[in-house]
């Protein structure tokens, strides 16, 4: 069974590589490269995949997973200029696949183990660009 | 592997009616979409691209590249226009949803590889939405 949780942050990023010129990342990340950066309201949709427990009907607590996603990727991000204010993204560009997988990392680990496993991270960028990631395997 | 998903939005007109069925059968079969002079829809479009994420550009697929594919290939075709009349492959073809999707995939397919050239990522997903309440899925 999977279960979905939506949370929302907004960010603001600029996407450029450094050793590109300016009319090279124009070509690459359209209006996205302009300098000084723009902004998104992100939405996230987490997906759990597991089966019921038996005694409690849930497969995985959703206040947990509320407190998971918040204290792991909204705090961290949420009116957040990501490339200056969030690791790895001083370093990496914050494009949408390279969020998707970076939120993917940070709640990975609260799945390990449990009833419960992390099964998609879809990133709404805006209502008409998405990203679906689901780790590392094909 | 990431899939990256990217909407797009034309305004279209068709109708639904086949030579090969009397005006009862194709009132029957079509319903309300069988009315003689057409009707139209907010088509909502879905492509979704799979791949590796490029180390340097941290992207799956360039936007700027699949989008100008897009407008090319098909909202430039079909955006504001009559469907039985206005695009070639509706000469014989009913433009269904079914039909359609189909159209999309074979014109996104013949341009895809000279489009992106070099590491080209994969069409994985069609998906187009003819009303709220109707959505039709091409997977690759």
């Amino acid at each position: 069974m999977l279960i979905t949780r939506r949370a929302e942050f907004s960010s603001s990023h600029v996407c450029a590589q450094p050793s590109l010129s300016a009319e090279q990342n124009r070509e690459l990340y359209g209006a996205a490269s302009n300098p000084n950066g723009h902004g998104h309201n992100y939405v996230l949709e987490v997906t759990l995949e597991g089966e019921p427990d038996p005694v409690t009907g849930m497969v995985f607590d959703l206040k947990v997973l509320k407190e998971i996603v918040n204290k792991t990727v909204v705090e961290p991000m949420d009116h957040r200029f990501l490339n200056y204010e969030v690791p790895p993204f001083d370093r990496i560009v914050p494009t949408a696949e390279n969020l998707a997988a970076e939120i993917w990392k940070r709640l990975e680990p609260h799945f390990a183990g449990d009833r419960a496993r992390l099964h998609n991270v879809r990133l709404f960028e805006t209502e008409d660009l998405y990203v679906d990631y689901a780790g590392d395997r094909t | 592997m990431t899939r990256l998903t990217r909407r797009y939005k034309f305004a279209a007109s068709h109708r639904l009616h086949s030579g090969r069925f009397s005006e009862e059968e194709n009132r029957e079969l079509y319903g309300k979409c069988n009315n003689p002079h057409g009707h139209g829809h907010d088509y909502v479009l879905d492509v979704s691209v799979s791949g590796p994420v490029d180390a340097a550009s941290g992207q799956v697929v360039n936007i700027q590249i699949l989008d100008r594919l897009v407008a090319g290939q098909i909202l430039r075709d079909f955006d504001h226009k009559y469907l039985n009349a206005d695009v070639c492959e509706f000469g014989e073809t009913i433009p269904t949803s079914e039909n359609i999707i189909r159209v999309m995939e074979n014109r996104l397919r013949a341009h895809w590889r000279h489009a992106f050239a070099g590491e080209w990522p994969r069409l994985e997903k069609i998906r187009l939405r003819e009303t709220r309440r109707n959505a039709f899925e091409l997977v690759s």
